[in-house]
């Protein structure tokens, strides 16, 4: 039953863009569940924001930029040690096809 | 002044280290000893015994030779499982992070080595810091150490339930939307929420970059106020980390209160029915006036959508923030036909259920077409909660409210429904989505429950010294004596 | 009948910033370095890990946006372009979307011998991607290397306004001409720091609208460029003549095909969900600071020629050739600003002496590569030599001998006039005289020659004194004296 704020195929569209693998039990349980949220978040379109900023960040920060100096970094078997599959110079990951 | 606590906290344990009144190997053998004997709570994820005790000798060596000790010299830590420690486990209680060791410090954590303290162990949380019951982690619940069929509350629900257990002087937590405060609620432990950019995030694992503070639980007010002094500061690698100068917190706890005006949520407070809860707040108000403060009414007309913002704005931040756990370069793979199952499957079998939803509720705001009308909406709503405290600040030096709307609830009760779990949240919301400090003080007992009830201070940006003073007022006041029966036996 | 079509050219331009280090930590991006060994927890995306911008990248791109023309905004920001690839350490891209650092602009330059102004969109700073050493370790996997991952580049994205694969060139090489000589990238294609995206579509001529276009990946050569527009215009003329639709689409280039083809990947509907990083404030350059980098920045070769053939006595030719490299340019200026405080002779003298000896001797054995250039002799040694050719204490040829013995030796001017034994050019004209008196004597049909109004023969008598002298004597002083002598 696709009649809530969102639909099974929503559902399935956003778990593609945030790379879950969902089973049906698990997207139906995710439509019900997202739909109540989406329900419980519509009280924020009364609110009228005219002519109002968004805040990315609630207290304004003046941060220093970064000095172009370099620091040390990682040795590459450091970098490795993490690695689910390494050639020993690099990460291994499935095979990329150009363009794909 | 209340009574001291059973076990020794931070700052009576670096003076009597510094003093060499005691050895820092001994004092860590002790909180060792206390961690394994109250291994039912499973606060910790990794307790690293030789390591702790190594690293308390060279702090009693360097002693010996007569070099001066830091301000946290021999002070046991616990680390909640978010905060990056070179070479040591750092899961975040997720199975994405099974195992996973980084490679760095997080600079909260340098800045403790750095006045001698001792990390002893890794404490479980809600899975990426998302829950408030503790009961989110991949390594199974938490437990109140008042009440062993209790939550400790979340997501820093195992640095608070080893705090309030005198495992460690000091646990740090993360707080993103009431992290540290909610469970220092549920456990009765004192937990500072700083300013946004207070204190750096670099190697704290993101949940919500806006809103992620790290913060400290303690068992009394001014332990908290001496590791806040020595985590403050800026670091000039996080970008957002603020340049301001870092005030004495421990000396504010000592600071008289008469004449600050303390704003009251009148009209919220109504809403709430717990009596324990009511009453604590009702106590903490009188003692207050009896201080000398002047109890004003305010409100904050937009606070009521804080769940609403939040849970938008956070699961926004945290879909991205969690898209490098994907397999390829460190932690969790689920190899797949191709590179897409790889992800897929790899996320799918890594993330547990709230983080997936945190994820999905995220993904779906900042997706094509409801950006604007999700994200947007509520970074807009965010600006009139940010309006709401100025105004209320030019009437009153801070507000109080309660911390948590229940004393703690039952493991289980809430984890059907998401959305009553973040309605927990509802008092710790605000202060998160404006980046102002705001911390919990416990005051007693509840009648009702018997368990922890208290207060939570907030105030305006980088017034962590006016928190603090307000805070030691309620907690001298009070008598409270953080001693949970469970632990230490008899009455608390 | 084909109908004729228009070709409709924009060009997406990534040009990687000439810094130290990274876009957002402290790993420096030399190029050329083992695998994952210009790598730290940032540029890994290891949890935790945090950004903080370079400031030298932001204040370089501001100066590209400057010298282009751009509305360099004193407020810019940071977004996050989400997606998954193995390329990409954090699942997301930090690139400037909404609040770019650069709005607008535009560049003109030669198409043949006709000027083109092409508009500028924007200019906006992002972070490179690692990347995909395909095949490695048997084949079956990718490995990826993280070296490149978060180096700072520049995107600048030109209108639509290019009608030709010849103006695209045109275009392309002055943009990184202006670039180099800025000091903001080193122009180097080969190593990737200069790369191409190209969108093409193709309408009737006489239609307003644009036709449907395709965008033409990563193409790091001029001659490619070129090559993979007109494939790609004659692609999407057969698609539509054969009354077929051109399908928006990302292609790529085969250079080894000589054609572009379709990457389209099916499954993935692009939604990058963009939204500010959380982590990064606004970066804020006020006025003053934008002010401040404008007048600190490097002349552009226009201006150069301009100042060259106006004040320093250059010709076109001469300023055109000395602009060639902006290493090259800053050589000359270097050469001839020290002659001319020498205040021996007029500035145009003084830059003409200097462009006719770097162009005759320097740049015969220059070598460049990238923003870097390797010269056989110091510029302040260059003009150390030529200051004593202009102060008479050698002649010209000596100054040539000379200098090919600096260059051959390393050593400096003064060492090798000491160890050759060069003699100061005769310019005691008591004891010129005695020989060319000599010489005119010798030459009596020469003489009369010049005397009738043939003063082409002076060369041939300059000839005879040098000979004599064996090149030591001063020719200015054996002009001179000549001059009188042969009145007589």
């Amino acid at each position: 039953m696709d009649d809530g704020k969102i639909s099974s195929e929503q559902v399935r569209h956003v778990a593609r863009l945030a790379r879950l693998q969902l089973d049906d039990v698990e997207v139906e349980a995710l439509r019900g569940q997202l739909d109540a949220i989406l329900g419980y978040v519509a009280a924020l379109d009364a609110v009228d924001v005219t002519a109002l900023l968004p805040s990315f960040h609630a207290i304004p920060i003046l941060s220093p930029l970064r000095e172009d100096v370099a620091t040390p970094g990682l040795t590459r078997e450091r970098a490795l040690a993490a690695a689910p599959a390494s050639d020993g110079e690099g990460f291994a990951v499935p095979k990329v096809l150009e363009g794909a | 002044m209340s009574e001291p606590s059973p076990v020794a906290g931070v700052v009576d344990t670096a003076e009597a280290v510094r003093a060499g009144e005691q050895r820092a190997e001994d004092v860590v053998a002790q909180h060792v000893a206390r961690a394994k004997a109250r291994a039912d709570l499973n606060a910790l994820l990794h307790l690293d015994e030789e390591r702790a005790l190594s690293a308390a000798r060279a702090v009693d060596e360097r002693r010996a030779r007569g070099e001066a000790l830091g301000a946290l010299a021999g002070v046991p830590v616990v680390l909640k499982d978010n905060l990056c420690l070179d070479g040591v486990p750092t899961t975040c209680a997720s199975r994405i992070l099974e195992g996973y060791r980084p490679p760095y410090n997080a600079d909260c954590v340098e800045r403790l080595i750095a006045e001698d303290a001792v990390i002893i162990a890794k404490a479980n949380m809600d899975e990426f810091a998302m829950g408030s019951s503790n009961e989110n982690s991949a390594f199974g619940p938490v437990k109140n150490p008042w009440d062993l069929t209790r939550a400790p509350g979340g997501s820093s629900g195992g640095s608070a339930a080893a705090t309030a257990a005198g495992i460690g002087a000091v646990a740090l937590g993360s707080d993103t939307g009431g992290s540290v405060r909610q469970p220092g609620a549920f456990c009765g432990v004192v937990a500072i929420k700083p300013t946004y950019g207070r204190l750096s995030r670099y190697g704290l694992i993101a949940f919500a970059s806006s809103l992620d503070q790290v913060g400290t639980m303690t068992r009394d007010v001014r332990d908290g106020a001496r590791v806040l002094r020595v985590l403050a500061g800026h670091d000039k690698r996080d970008a957002t980390s603020a340049v301001e100068p870092v005030p004495d917190y421990e000396a504010a706890c000592a600071a008289p209160v008469s004449g600050l005006r303390v704003g009251v949520l009148r009209a919220a407070l109504d809403q709430v029915e717990d009596p324990d809860v009511r009453a604590a707040f009702s106590a903490a108000e009188q003692s207050l006036r009896d201080a000398g403060c002047d109890i004003v009414d305010i409100e904050l007309p937009h606070a009521h959508h804080g769940v609403s913002v939040y849970y938008l704005v956070a699961t926004a931040e945290a879909s991205s923030n969690l898209a490098r756990f994907d397999g390829m370069r460190f932690g969790l793979r689920v190899t797949g036909d191709d590179l897409l199952s790889t992800y897929e499957r790899t996320r799918a079998q890594g993330f547990g259920p709230e983080v997936k939803r945190r994820i999905m509720l995220g993904t779906y705001a900042l997706s094509s077409g409801y950006y604007d009308a999700f994200y947007i909406k509520a970074q807009k709503v965010r600006t009139l909660m940010v309006q709401d405290y100025q105004r209320a600040f030019e009437r009153c030096d801070a507000v109080l409210s309660p911390t948590a709307p229940t004393p703690a609830f039952g493991l289980g009760e809430k984890t059907g429904d998401p959305l009553a779990m973040y309605l927990a949240d509802i008092f710790t919301l605000p202060p998160s989505l404006a980046g102002l400090p705001a911390m919990h003080v416990p005051v007693g007992l509840g009648q009702a429950s018997g368990l922890p009830v208290g207060v939570q201070v907030t105030t305006p940006a980088f017034t962590e010294v006016r928190m603090l003073q307000l805070a030691a007022a309620l907690e001298a006041r009070s008598g409270y004596v953080c001693a949970p029966p469970a632990l230490f036996g008899g009455a608390g | 009948m084909a109908r004729a079509y228009e070709t409709v050219i924009g060009l997406e331009v990534h040009a990687q910033l000439k810094t130290a280090t990274k876009l957002f930590c402290g790993c420096p991006t030399d190029y050329g370095a083992a695998p994952n060994t210009q790598v730290c927890p940032v540029c890994l995306g290891l949890p935790g890990a945090l950004p903080v911008p370079n400031e030298r990248a932001m204040e370089l791109a501001a100066i590209a946006g400057l010298a282009l023309g751009c509305d360099v905004r004193s407020e810019s920001r940071f977004d996050r372009k989400n997606y998954f690839y193995p390329d990409l350490s954090k699942g997301y891209q930090i690139s400037q979307f909404e609040h770019p650092l650069n709005l607008g602009g535009h560049l003109t330059f030669l198409v043949g011998d006709q000027e083109k102004t092409v508009g500028l969109t924007r200019i906006h700073v992002e972070e490179d991607a690692a990347k995909n050493l395909h095949g490695a370790g048997g084949g079956a996997a990718t490995v990826v290397d993280f070296n490149r991952g978060g180096t700072p580049l520049i995107e600048i994205v030109s209108e639509p306004d290019l009608r030709s694969a010849v103006e695209a060139e045109a275009y392309l090489r002055k943009l990184r001409d202006v670039l180099m000589f800025l000091g903001v990238n080193d122009g180097n294609l080969e190593e990737g720091s200069f790369r191409c995206d190209a969108n093409v579509s193709v309408r009737p001529v006489g239609q307003e609208e644009f036709g449907t276009r395709t965008e033409i990946k990563n193409i790091n050569s001029f001659k490619f460029v070129r090559q993979a527009i007109d494939y790609e215009v004659s692609r999407q003329v057969g698609v539509l003549e054969s009354g077929g639709r051109v399908v928006q689409e990302t292609r790529g280039w085969n250079d080894v095909t000589g054609k572009t083809f379709s990457q389209r990947s099916k499954e993935d509907a692009h939604d990058y969900r963009y939204f500010p990083d959380p982590d990064l404030p606004p970066i804020v350059f006020g006025a003053e600071r934008i002010e401040a980098l404008r007048k600190a920045a490097p002349k552009l070769p226009e201006q150069l020629r301009a100042e060259w053939t106006s004040e320093w006595g250059l010709t076109p030719y001469d300023a055109e050739v000395l602009t060639g490299h902006p290493a090259i340019a800053a050589y000359f200026g270097e050469v001839a600003g020290a002659l001319d405080a020498g205040g021996r002779e007029p500035r145009a003298e003084a830059g003409k002496r200097a462009a006719n000896f770097i162009q005759a001797e320097v740049l015969r054995d220059v070598k460049t590569s990238g923003l870097d250039a390797t010269f056989s002799v110091p510029a302040a040694d260059v003009a150390e030599l030529l200051s004593r050719v202009q102060a008479g204490t050698l002649t010209g040829k000596q100054g040539k001998q000379v200098f090919s013995e600096m260059a051959s030796s390393g050593e400096g001017a003064e060492a090798v006039i000491a160890r050759l034994g060069v003699q100061a050019p005769i310019s005691d004209t008591g004891a010129l005289e005695g020989d060319i008196r000599a010489i005119i004597a010798a030459n009596p049909a020469q003489h009369e020659q010049y005397k009738a109004g043939k003063t082409k023969v002076l060369g041939f008598f300059v000839g005879q004194v040098m000979r004599v002298t064996k090149g030591a004597a001063d020719p200015a002083t054996v002009n001179a004296l000549l001059e009188r002598l042969l009145q007589e």
